[in-house]
């Protein structure tokens, strides 16, 4: 944060007691979005945050804007209309794997599909958290919940792999506790113009702690983060001892030593075809073994609420402004005299 | 074909002061087209009409089938008509199944107009006729007059540049230019649409124009049809008309209340059968700053209308029975919530998929209660197509000025129908704007402080600074707005919500009864509207004493209602439904009620009212 901005964090806290469990990963969440709205020169009044239903959905009324918590799954749905009326704001959704994946999937990949200038975040915890406990459609195969005693037969979705399938203009993946990156990734989606989508590994202390240990764990996670950076070769490991090459069969992970640095995969966030990103989305099933974390798409596409007001513009144009005299005399009239 | 025919000289018609004709045919064989086409040159004839279009679900039924007649009735009148007419005093039919479905509904000596090619071996076994019923007998009691419709339209669209089988698709234009001979209409008004329609240089309006011109002819040629009809322009009350179908005059409403409420129109709907021409209505309107966004389903429908709704705009979604239904989650957020949203139900018959292209009133109760938990919201009916613009116009009203969705209640039969609509002085409709909140410096902003009158919250609208709220689907502290989980505020919050709705009903203006000096009402809403009234005028023509009396508002009920209610010593309910109205009164009123019920996908007819309203007077009937 600058010493020129505008805003400080306590701009945009409120005054409502945050109620997420002690030690939750929506804590530095919400932080991390406080510090990063407190950077940008952007009227606090433009900003609208519409959630669904789960702990992330309480997130709107801890931001000091606008905000609308809203109906499980729909809050796309509803963010759809807040952005397309009103193009001029900048619109946010808080949603979870439950929310937006499950009771929501139909909505999130429209919203994306459709391209409407959205920021949606994703908190991914691989749990029900707010009904105490129940597997999510990121859950991996095996887990024993309460509604799967036996393990969990469902096969989870990949958010990214999902978020890049429906060609959202902007897809990335971060981490609750790096606070750095998640602020980075956060001003490359407000950039991007048109549907934004972020998944972030947020830990749930308490249902399914430690579910992201490979990413966070000192001893594991320098050898799992794979950081995704425009234009240059990916290449992760303790000592970079490994890249990723891609090709028409997918991406794979190679030794450096083997295949030579100058045969490693560049990557380009901003190749309109998604082939490459998605290929890069299945490196890893989950937040399991090495994992792309960064932007994986970014791509600014004309946004849907600005074309529909383009149209809108172009329709007062060519017909001039709506004469609703004229217009309920359109289909022909006939007079009766007295 | 030569326009010399055209000019011979064609006998005096016969003025008749009103008509109810049925075009019937295949699903495939246009006859939907014919019928508006037929009405639109009667209305700008100057006829008062109603018109009643009647087809099946499927696009393309199975063809020759009973399943796949689609038909189209309307009513035309030198007089001021309500209903599109019991029974057809003309039917044409261009096949068998059409004759089948449709002949039990003509009147005894009705004038039967038939496509004779059509009346072949195979397409009698598929209508279900063991014989030809243009030979055996069995149309006797009918002026029967048969024409060989696919010959002579093949035979006229020759050297149109239409060729195969594209050209038996102008028959319908054919079955047109008849019934134009007949009745004396217009045939320019009908060139002029094809014209318009196909473009000047296109073989398909050179052949459709053939067409329309052949029937014509063929009414002046042949003997059979010595006789033809005409009917005056209507005496309707002066002004400027034009002849409207429901649904779009539902439309021209919510933009007429956009521009009075100064905000702009936003529609998020998903395409249902009855509803989709609203969204393709408003679609064509952006010059009127409308927008309108075709989401993935019923629910995102909702959900748009109301993310734009929290933004200042004008909110409406449109949907039928089973988009409702999926709609009822996010209307309770709404009206928790206390946004200012529409939703448009265009009833048709249910459960489930049920009827899907016919009428029904049976959503009624599902409006009142299809919500969880205490959720009362104002439901608005619409009585007629021309209705429409103005019910429309009042949802927007109590909307905006109340803070709350509002359920606009039509059917399947307005949706589809057309009748003349008066033409309103738009600059003389009310001013519905109503200021968004502001605040002073200093002051904090508590979006759910009420107006001591309506008991609205103010209307806060992203965008202006010192107004950041958040509101949400869980309760709220009535004072501050804030999530409030304490029992106490919970119960005032339920109460304040209900009392909310219930003082709409000081807003709305009395009832008023139609009719004097009766000891029976009949007491209507929605699309029952011109035949209680038709019924009504009949029974009170022949001598003896009925009142009506229909509601517009059906939540909260008018002011007036019980009183008058108490005043009658039967009250009649005919609905298109088992009884929803009815319950209601009886909830509200403790009052017994009559019910005149008919579920059959149809309207309700005249006759039938009648009938039931003298059965009462003689004392058949008793609660
Ligand atoms: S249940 Fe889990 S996700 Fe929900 S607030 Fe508690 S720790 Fe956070």
């Amino acid at each position: 944060m600058t010493d020129t901005a505008r805003y400080e964090r306590s701009d945009f806290q409120t005054d409502q007691e945050v109620r997420w469990c002690p030690g939750c990963g929506d804590y530095t969440i919400l932080a991390s979005v406080q510090m990063f709205l407190a950077s940008l020169d952007i009227d606090r009044e433009k900003h609208v945050f519409v959630s669904g239903i789960g702990c992330s959905s309480r997130f709107p009324y801890y931001m000091n804007t606008y905000g609308m918590h809203t109906v499980h799954g729909r809050a796309p749905a509803i963010a759809t209309g807040v952005a397309t009326a009103n193009p001029d704001l900048t619109v946010w959704v808080i949603t979870g794997d439950g929310d937006g994946l499950s009771i929501g999937g139909n909505h999130l990949i429209h919203a994306l599909r459709r391209n409407v200038n959205l920021n949606i975040i994703l908190f991914n915890n691989q749990i029900y958290g707010l009904t105490k406990g129940q597997y999510s459609p990121t859950s991996e195969v095996g887990k024993t919940t309460k509604t799967s005693p036996m393990g969990s037969i469902d096969r989870p979705f990949n958010p990214v792999s999902l978020a890049i399938g429906s060609e959202a203009s902007f897809v990335a993946r971060t981490i609750d506790m790096d606070r750095n990156h998640t602020i980075e990734m956060l001003s490359a989606m407000h950039e991007n113009v048109g549907a934004g989508f972020l998944e972030i590994y947020q830990n749930c202390n308490v249902f399914n702690d430690k579910a992201f240990l490979d990413l966070t764990g000192k001893e594991t996670r320098d050898q799992n983060r794979i950081w995704l950076q425009h234009g240059e070769p990916i290449i992760f490991g303790e000592n970079d001892e490994y890249g990723v090459q891609v090709d028409a069969a997918g991406a794979r992970i190679v030794e450096v030593a083997e295949v030579g640095r100058h045969n490693l995969h560049v990557h380009d966030a901003f190749a309109p075809n998604p082939s490459a990103a998605f290929a890069l989305s299945r490196i890893s099933q989950g937040p399991y073994g090495p994992t792309p974390l960064g932007v994986f798409r970014d791509v600014s596409s004309p946004d849907y609420g600005h074309m529909l007001e383009r149209q809108v513009a172009a329709a007062q144009e060519q017909r001039g402004s709506g004469d609703l005299a004229k217009l309920i005399r359109s289909r022909g009239t006939w007079t009766v005299d007295a | 074909m030569s326009d010399e025919t055209l000019t011979r000289e064609r006998p005096t018609p016969e003025q008749i002061e009103d008509v109810v004709i049925r075009f019937a045919g295949d699903s495939g064989d246009g006859m939907q087209l014919a019928g508006t086409q037929f009405t639109a040159s009667s209305a700008l004839f100057g006829n008062d009409l109603a018109t009643l279009p009647n087809f099946p679900a499927e696009i393309r039924a199975p063809q020759g089938t009973i399943g796949g007649v689609s038909s189209f009735q309307v009513h035309i009148a030198d007089w001021d008509i309500l209903t599109p007419g019991d029974s057809p005093d003309c039917l044409v039919a261009m096949n068998p199944a059409a004759l089948k479905a449709n002949l039990h509904d003509l009147v005894k000596g009705g004038l039967l107009i038939v496509n004779t090619d059509a009346f072949e071996e195979r397409n009698f076994a598929k209508a279900g006729y063991d014989t030809n019923p243009l030979e055996d007998g069995s149309l006797d009691a009918y002026q029967v007059v048969g024409a060989p419709m696919e010959e002579l339209t093949k035979e006229a669209v020759k050297g149109s540049g239409v060729t195969g089988r594209a050209v038996l698709r102008s028959k319908n234009f054919f079955a047109l230019g008849l019934m134009s001979w007949i009745y004396t209409r217009p045939l320019d008004p009908v060139v002029e649409w094809i014209t318009t329609k196909f473009g000047a240089d296109s073989p398909l309006t050179k052949a459709n124009e053939s067409a329309l011109k052949a029937g014509y002819n063929y009414g002046i040629t042949i003997e059979a049809l010595h006789h033809t009809y005409e009917i005056q322009p209507a005496k309707l009350p002066p002004g400027e008309y034009t002849n409207v179908v429901g649904n779009t005059a539902t439309a021209w409403g919510l933009v007429a209340a956009s521009e009075k409420a100064s905000i702009p129109l936003f529609l998020g709907s998903y395409p249902i059968t009855p509803a989709s021409t609203i969204l393709e209505e408003l679609a064509r309107h952006k010059n009127f700053g409308v927008k309108t966004l075709q989401a993935e389903d019923e629910i995102a429908g909702i959900g748009a209308a109301v993310g734009a709704a929290f933004t200042g705009r004008l909110a409406v979604t449109s949907t039928s029975g089973p988009g409702l239904a999926l709609k009822s989650e996010t209307l309770s957020l709404a009206l928790i919530m206390e946004l200012p949203l529409i939703v448009i139900d265009i009833q048709r018959g249910g459960p489930s998929t049920g009827l899907p292209t016919k009428v029904e009133q049976s959503d009624l109760l599902f409006a009142m209660y299809g919500r969880h938990g205490e959720s009362p919201l104002p439901i608005v009916s619409t009585s007629s197509p021309s209705d429409a613009f103005d019910s429309a116009f009042e949802a927007a009203r109590i909307a905006i000025k109340y803070m709350t969705p509002v359920i606009l209640l039509t059917d399947g039969y307005i949706a589809t129908s057309s009748e003349p609509w008066r033409l309103p002085d738009v600059d003389a409709l009310p001013d519905i704007s109503r200021p968004f909140a502001s605040i002073e410096p200093g002051e904090t902003f508590l979006p759910y402080l009420r107006d001591e009158t309506t008991m609205s919250r103010p209307w806060a609208i992203p965008g202006q600074p010192g107004l950041e709220h958040r509101i949400g689907g869980l309760e709220k502290d009535a004072t501050t707005g804030n999530v409030s989980y304490d029992p106490d505020n919970h119960e005032t919050m339920t109460h304040v919500r209900a009392r909310k709705i219930q003082g709409i009903a000081n807003d709305i203006p009395e009832v008023e009864v139609y009719g004097e000096g009766a000891n029976l009402l009949v007491l209507g809403w929605g699309s029952t509207y011109g035949a209680i009234r038709t019924a009504v005028n009949r029974v009170r023509k022949a001598g003896r004493e009925v009142a009506h009396v229909h509601l517009r508002h059906l939540n909260p009920f008018p002011p007036n209602l019980g009183e008058v209610l108490a005043g009658f010593d039967t009250i009649l309910i005919p609905e298109i439904n088992t009884g929803q109205l009815s319950h209601l009164i009886r909830a509200e009123y403790l009052l017994p009620t009559v019910g005149y019920n008919r579920v059959q996908g149809l309207p309700i007819k005249a006759r039938d009212i009648e009938t039931k309203i003298h059965e009462i007077l003689d004392g058949e009937v008793t609660e």
